[in-house]
């Protein structure tokens, strides 16, 4: 994995966010790579998705410095802003499909903002990329309220995917999935990583995530990056909350499954 | 970033063989303008037997641009054709596979009834929905009945905190809006009252109309009408999202009766209030009345209030007062009933909220007429 600071996709310098007078990030450093899958872990409340939604801009910073392939959105103008915002693709906890809209016109809806295509291939496109997230074509045609939790992350992810975007942001993507469609997002997630060279930034909680697709590990605690690594770093850290994070009873099954 | 293209290397029709060479960034910005292309290539073409495209040349390929090559491919396999692409990049060979995949297989849309069927149909189906909204209200009433009933055999069982915290949303904190309307109301009733009363000498006369009006009707329907607006739709917005989150559901499983801890005290708390509003609004519409009248009309307070003491009663303020909590029920019902209604999308919850709204104005100024015509035939 290249470590070249050049090839650093989002550079993220001394972040400090406060919500409501509290302080949540206090100088978090940390770079994603272009190609990369980065699992981002930390207790429950320690700001993991503060980061992301402060990367993706929308929570304000306090201090500190974010780029995104090379441009710092605090400075960059409206139409700068939407060249960014083409190049990235996010997938929501709950998945925020548009429940007025059907699926396949969830898919399309950033297709119509930036591109300009025919209906014919808009709606060929909208397929395919609900294909290739593992769901039927028929479920173009139905609204969020008619599909499954699982469905709806898929088709959250088809969206996120939709302009085939350079990054990729999952906040808790496997959070509410059975383990095998758990297993089974991973794997897509996988797959389509490695077949389209996005980089990936993926909060998460699920240990199986970590070990399975994740090509480095980035650990925040008390508003810091705590540690930062390989999951041979994590392993070997000393740190009270990693060890008992991947070295706990649920961990120990998640090694021994991983031996097999 | 160049353009892609696709262009053709070397035809030989007379052997049914032709070789197309696909350049460039195949990418979704250039997909508008490859799309053209590649249905140009694959017009049917009957002596054509086999196609090789050359993806050599390709720099960047992403989903869109393996689809259009893969479009093209199957199109010509439909002309049974012979189609293959030659010299793909190890690295798209994963992308292409995966939208190679794909079935594209969408079962058919139902075909369109005619518009006569289709318009029969809709106002069945309108009928139906009318029907089943007074059996709802119906229910609504019902079920509000049994939940007092409860909480009458047992009144610790009634949520007065909850009640209290509404009865302070709804009524303490409706009071200057409302305060502001029907002050303004008064005083447009007495401005338009004296311009024509003056015509014939009857600008006295003026202080009766607003009296009798703003008591017995306008106060309690203003009043209602800005209470329906006002704190219904925010009932029903606010079921609907508890709704939509699951937590009506999670207070059935827990035992709990959404009517009883939810409703009831919402419906009890308007009941409450809107007689209160009602009072206050009259008041401040009276007040709006006199200003205007000594301001514009030249009838000094004193004449006024003397003029009023001899045209109204205590019937006339009881005929607009006992109507007020009848509306305020029927408000809260319908607010509430149509906020258990709303179903999983956004669209649904602000169609319910029209509803309610659109609904409960309604139906207070039916059952304004109806006490209109109660108290005209007991001679109130």
């Amino acid at each position: 994995m290249a470590k070249d600071p050049k090839d650093a996709i989002i550079q993220i310098k001394d972040v400090v966010v406060d919500l409501k007078s509290h302080r949540i990030l206090n100088g978090v450093t940390l770079d994603l790579y272009r190609g990369e899958i980065l699992g981002f872990v930390g207790p429950s409340g320690a700001g993991k998705s503060v980061l992301t939604r402060t990367i993706v801009g929308l929570l304000p910073k306090h201090q500190g410095h974010i780029e995104v392939l090379g441009v710092d959105l605090d400075q960059a103008d409206d139409d700068q802003r939407r060249a960014i915002e083409r190049r990235w693709g996010i997938l929501f906890q709950q998945g925020a499909l548009y429940s007025s809209l059907t699926a396949g016109q969830n898919v399309e809806f950033p297709m119509i903002e930036y591109l300009d295509l025919s209906d014919r291939l808009m709606t060929e496109m909208a397929i395919t990329k609900l294909e290739m997230v593992g769901l039927k074509a028929d479920v173009y045609r139905k609204y969020p309220s008619e599909l499954s939790g699982g469905m709806i992350k898929r088709v959250a992810l088809a969206r996120a995917l939709a302009l085939d975007p350079e990054i990729l942001f999952l906040d808790e993507p496997t959070s509410g999935l059975d383990p095998i469609s758990a297993h089974e997002f991973d794997e897509l997630i996988l797959t389509l990583q490695r077949t389209s060279d996005m980089a990936v930034f993926m909060v998460t909680h699920d240990l199986d995530s970590l070990y399975t697709i994740c090509d480095r590990i980035a650990v925040l605690g008390e508003g810091k990056i705590t540690e930062a690594g390989t999951m041979d770093t994590m392993l070997a850290s000393e740190q009270p909350w990693l060890k008992a994070y991947f070295r706990g009873a649920r961990a120990r099954t998640e090694r021994q499954a991983s031996k097999h | 970033m160049t353009a892609g293209t696709l262009t053709l290397l070397s035809g030989q029709s007379g052997s049914g063989h032709i070789q197309l060479v696909a350049a460039g960034s195949w990418i979704a910005e250039n997909a508008g303008l490859l799309e053209p292309l590649v249905d140009a290539a694959t017009r049917s073409n009957p002596s054509l037997r086999s196609v090789a495209i050359d993806t050599a040349k390709i720099d960047r390929l992403d989903s869109f641009g393996a689809w259009l090559l893969e479009r093209a491919l199957r199109t010509w396999k439909d002309q049974e054709c012979e189609a293959k692409i030659v010299g793909l990049n190890e690295d798209y060979r994963g992308l292409f596979e995966k939208v190679h995949a794909g079935t594209q297989k969408l079962t058919p849309e139902p075909p369109k009834r005619n518009v006569i069927t289709a318009t029969l149909d809709s106002v069945g189906q309108k009928m139906v929905a009318i029907g089943d909204d007074i059996f709802l209200m119906a229910e609504m009433a019902g079920s509000l009945m049994i939940a007092l009933k409860r909480v009458l055999l047992r009144p610790s069982t009634f949520r007065l905190t909850s009640m209290v915290n509404h009865l302070e949303r709804v009524g303490w904190r409706a009071v200057p809006i409302i305060l502001l309307i029907t002050f303004l109301i008064g005083a447009i009733l007495a401005q338009q009252g004296i311009f024509h009363f003056r015509k014939f000498g009857a600008d006295i006369y003026v202080v009766d109309m607003v009296g009798v009006l703003v008591l017995r009707e306008l106060g309690v329907l203003i009043v209602c009408i800005m209470i329906a607006g006002r704190s219904g739709s925010s009932y029903t917005a606010e079921l609907g999202a508890m709704k939509m989150r699951e937590e009506v559901d999670a207070l059935r499983t827990m035992g709990f009766d959404p009517v009883e801890v939810l409703i009831l005290p919402r419906v009890i708390a308007l009941i409450i209030a809107v007689p209160a509003l009602t009072f206050l609004g009259s008041m401040a519409a009276l007040y709006g009345g006199g200003l205007v009248a000594w301001l514009y009309g030249g009838i000094v307070p004193e004449v006024f209030l003397s003029r009023l003491r001899e045209s109204i009663s205590a019937t006339t303020f009881e005929v607009g007062i006992v109507k007020a909590p009848f509306m305020a029920f029927m408000i809260g019902m319908v607010a509430c009933a149509e906020g258990l209604q709303v179903q999983g999308s956004a669209e649904s919850l602000g169609e319910q909220t029209t509803n309610s709204v659109v609904k409960s104005i309604f139906l207070v100024i039916v059952l304004d007429g109806i006490f209109a015509m109660f108290f005209a035939s007991i001679g109130m």
